[in-house]
Order: C-alpha cells, then sequence, then structure tokens
C-alpha cells in the first residue's frame, strides 16, 4: 500500500477530506520539527529570546490538533470507514496526540532554556552531548513523518530501531550530569535544567516510535504496541 | 484486600474472552450449512463459479457483494428456490446437518420448512393477522385452536409485534406499516420453527426505525436460529453478522469473521468494495 491508495475511493469527496487530514497532520508535524530545533538552539546558544518564542508558538500545534480531531469526528459520522480508511483515521487521531505531546515538551525545553539564561562565552562540553541527542531525536522524528508521509513500513522499523540509541545516548547523558553535579554542587540548579531538557528529548523519541508503530498498523492491520523489537522488524518487512 | 484483588483479575481476563468463535476453527458440529463445489447456471450463464463454504449454526452470516454477483442466487440455493427457474441448473453439493439436501429423497417441503425465507418486500398473505402466523401450522394439519393461539402469541413476540397488535389480531396484515409486516412474515417463518432463515435484503425497503427494530431482532434470534442475510448494506453486515462472506462475480472472494473483514480483510477486492474504492 502506497499513499495514493488513501485517495481511491469512488467519492471525491472523501478523497479530498482524507487528503486534507493528511496534510494537516504533516502540518502539525513540520511545526513540531522547528520547535524542537528552534528550543535546542536556544537552549545550547542562550537565546532566550527564542526560547520565548518557542513558548509562545506552542498554541499553533495545539489549536491543529483541536481541527483534525474534529475532522476525524466528521469523517467518522459521515463515512463509516471501514479497513484500511478506519485504521488511517485511528492511527492519525492518535498520531495528532503524539504530535502535541512533542510540541508540549518542545515548549518544554524552551522553558529550560529560558530558566537558564543568556550562555556566558563559549557552550560548555555538557551542551556538546545533549546537542548531539537533540540531532539524533530531531532525524527520528523526520524520519517517523517521512515514513507516516509514505506509509513506508521498512523506514518506520528503522526509526523504532534508532529509538533504541536515542534511549541510551539519554542514559549515558544522564550519568554524566550527576558527575556534574556530584563535582561541583553551585551547578546542580542549572544542571538540572539540562537534565530536565534531556527528559523531553527522549520523550519525544518515544512518540516518535509510536507513530511508526502506527505506520504498521495501518499499513499491515497489526497492533505493534508494547511487542518486541524483532516482532516489528519482522512485520514491517512482511509482504503485504 | 487479596479477594477483591483475584475479582479485578478475573474482570479483566474476561475482557478478553471471545465468544464467537473464528470461522477458521469451526468443526463439524459448529457447521449447519456446508457448501461443496457449487455451481450453478443459468442457460448458458454461470451465475455461481466453484463456491466452498461452511455456514456456522445459530449464528448471522451476511452475504455482500455489487448487484449481479450471484449472493441472491446462492441464497436461493439454501432451500431449493432456484428448483422453480426452467433454465437453472445446479452441480456440487449442499448439505444441512450432514444430509445433501439436492439429495434424491429430499422432501423439498419439508426443506422449506426447516429453512425459511423472508425477502426484500413484505409479502403478508391477504388474511388476517393472526390466520398469516397459523398458516404454515395450518398447512401441517394443526386444528386445535389452544395450539394455534399458543404459537401465534409466541412467534408474535418473538419478533417484538405482539404488543402492537394483540388487539387486532383479526384485522388484515395489509393494515400493518412495512417495518410491522416485515416483522410478521419473520414471525410467520419461525411459527414453523424453522433451523435456518433466509433473509434477502429484508430491510431495503424499510425506513431506519423500522431496519433497527430488524436489525433486534436478528440479533435476538440467532441465538436459536441460524440466519443468513443478503444485504446492500455494508454498514448493516457489519452490524448484525458474526460472519461475512464477500462475492464477486459468481465467486466467493473472501470469507471471514465480520471484524476482521471490516478492520483488515485479507483480499484487495475486499477491501475496495467495502471501502469504496475502484478496483
Amino acid at each position: 500500500m502506497n499513499r495514493a491508495h488513501i485517495s481511491r475511493h469512488i467519492s471525491s469527496q472523501f478523497n479530498t477530506e482524507l487528503q486534507g487530514l493528511y496534510g494537516h497532520v504533516m502540518t502539525m508535524g513540520a511545526l513540531v520539527q522547528e520547535q524542537i530545533s528552534n528550543a535546542m538552539t536556544a537552549l545550547v546558544s542562550g537565546d532566550v529570546a527564542l526560547a520565548e518564542g518557542v513558548v509562545t508558538s506552542d498554541y499553533r500545534i495545539n489549536a491543529l490538533e483541536v481541527r483534525v480531531d474534529d475532522e476525524i469526528a466528521q469523517i467518522i459520522a459521515r463515512r463509516q470507514p471501514a479497513a484500511t480508511d478506519l485504521r488511517f483515521i485511528i492511527a492519525i487521531a492518535k498520531t495528532t496526540t503524539d504530535l502535541e505531546r512533542m510540541g508540549d515538551e518542545a515548549e518544554r525545553i524552551g522553558q529550560m532554556a529560558v530558566r537558564l539564561g543568556p550562555a556566558p562565552g563559549q557552550p560548555s562540553r555538557r551542551f556538546a552531548e545533549i546537542t548531539r541527542m537533540g540531532q539524533n531525536v530531531a532525524q527520528q522524528v523526520a524520519g517517523a513523518l517521512r515514513a507516516l508521509d509514505m506509509l513506508d513500513t521498512q523506514l518506520a522499523a528503522r526509526v523504532v530501531r534508532e529509538d533504541l540509541s536515542v534511549d541510551r545516548e539519554f542514559e549515558a547523558l544522564l550519568r554524566e550530569l550527576v558527575t556534574h553535579m556530584m563535582e561541583d554542587p553551585r551547578s546542580i540548579p542549572r544542571v538540572l535544567n539540562v537534565m530536565w531538557a534531556a527528559r523531553s528529548l527522549e520523550r519525544i523519541g518515544d512518540r516518535a516510535r509510536n507513530i511508526c508503530e502506527y505506520v504498521i498498523y495501518i499499513v499491515k492491520g497489526k497492533d505493534m504496541r508494547h511487542t518486541s523489537l524483532e516482532d516489528l522488524e519482522r512485520e514491517a518487512g512482511s509482504r503485504d | 484486600m487479596r479477594e477483591s484483588q483475584s475479582t479485578l483479575t478475573s474482570m479483566a481476563s474476561a475482557l478478553f474472552e471471545d465468544n464467537t468463535r473464528a470461522v477458521r476453527s469451526m468443526t463439524d458440529e459448529d457447521i449447519a450449512l456446508c457448501v461443496r463445489d457449487l455451481n450453478l447456471f443459468y442457460g448458458d450463464t454461470q451465475a455461481l463459479k466453484s463456491i466452498n463454504m461452511d455456514i456456522p449454526v445459530a449464528r448471522v452470516t451476511a452475504f455482500i457483494g455489487p448487484s449481479g454477483c450471484g449472493k441472491s442466487t446462492l441464497l436461493r440455493c439454501f432451500n431449493r428456490m432456484n428448483d422453480l427457474v426452467d433454465s437453472c441448473r445446479i452441480s456440487g453439493e449442499i448439505s444441512l446437518h450432514g444430509v445433501d439436501i439436492y439429495g434424491r429423497g429430499t422432501d423439498v417441503a419439508e426443506l422449506r420448512r426447516r429453512i425459511g425465507m423472508v425477502f426484500q418486500k413484505p409479502n403478508p398473505f391477504p388474511k388476517s393477522i393472526y390466520e398469516n402466523v397459523a398458516y404454515g401450522l395450518r398447512l401441517q394439519g394443526v386444528k386445535d385452536r389452544r395450539v394455534l393461539d399458543e404459537v401465534v402469541e409466541r412467534s408474535l413476540k418473538a419478533v417484538a409485534l405482539w404488543d402492537e397488535v394483540k388487539d387486532r389480531l383479526n384485522s388484515n396484515a395489509f393494515g400493518l406499516s412495512g417495518g410491522q409486516q416485515q416483522r410478521l412474515v419473520i414471525g410467520r417463518a419461525i411459527a414453523i420453527e424453522p433451523e435456518v432463515i433466509l433473509l434477502d435484503e429484508p430491510t431495503s425497503a424499510l425506513d431506519p426505525i423500522s431496519t433497527a427494530k430488524i436489525e433486534e431482532l436478528i440479533n435476538e434470534l440467532k441465538n436459536k436460529y441460524t440466519i443468513l442475510i443478503v444485504t446492500h448494506n455494508m454498514q448493516q453486515a457489519a452490524r448484525v453478522s458474526d460472519y461475512t462472506a464477500y462475492m464477486y462475480l459468481g465467486e466467493m472472494v473472501e470469507l471471514d469473521d465480520t471484524i476482521k473483514m471490516f478492520t483488515n480483510p485479507s483480499e484487495k477486492a475486499t477491501e475496495d468494495y467495502i471501502t469504496g474504492r475502484y478496483g
């Protein structure tokens, strides 16, 4: 199955409605990516204005979530979707929830950046670690959205696998931050903020993973939540 | 504390119990009707092509598919209504609880008592409500008024019509609304205690409220009778049936549990049909 399958209904109106839904979710995804990227830049560079911008922009994502949910309710009422259409609509409804939460996490990172204030001089070493984690998570989100856009189960499975390495990165970062705090107790308030930011990144990665699971659900009809990575990869690679 | 926990555990596990049996795992006792390699021709035209299926007992099986796909023709095979069509030829086998209904010794009148049928348009006889329901029993020679009264009341109650008509049992059946007439006809069918009920688009001439009543009735009757329903309304098939068969151009494309058919059908042709896509 590919994306074109979604618009092969006899009813062109139904096709338009589903494409509209797809468009809104992709816009939501693009906004979330922008928010994550801005939040990370603000955190690392100490750009308080940019961080405040992230905090005040979250409403756009929330508004889209409400809009998409409303359209979904209308489609269910009018069309009584079945089979792929039904799975697609369920998956989109869940995806918007995950995207909205990702937006909240980005906002949280923005708040940490505001609290940390302008960076004195060069970014410190601990920011190098979280910068790398941020890049990996951003890539994961981009991959999940592309998998949804193309209904590409193989790509979805790869992104899920990447989530494991992000989780490991997060744990390594935590250990390092704890060492910082023990070495220099005065740094605790600052380091805690970095820690919370890392925690938010890790949560964003988990939600990107969720979206990948929905992609497999749409295409294969199998619910991959709470299953092993091996099962998920096998299902993703199976023939339609 | 421990006790309440175990109650909770058993409640939670009850959530995962499933009382409909997957169509793939049925045994012989679960099967009412068995179709093997059924072919049907009207003259030179082949209307059914090598149909194989098992129809589970005391469940609702729905037949869906575009006009002319053969679903009504197949339904009519089960009580040999196609015998009445001159040009019709049939090969293959249909058995009811293991007995071939096209076998030599079959008493067709008896077969049609065991397998009742209801059509798209309600077709009550031009008689009273009472006589419509009592008709089958009278044909069988039942004269005892007490028995007749009892069966009429039981049948009309079973189709949820009793309260609406008990004060005018002797009025002409044509005075009933379309929905009431359809329930009356179903009542007439079950008065003679069939094993199987064939419903050929039973609600396509009815308004939504009457349709809902018939669907509710189907749901109640399925505990006692094996029900086969042909419908053009896919949501109706999804609502009332346990199993759904999708037919196209005289072939059985897919037969599976209704939930599976409407969430994740195996065949692309089924998917295209139920989601309204171009093939």
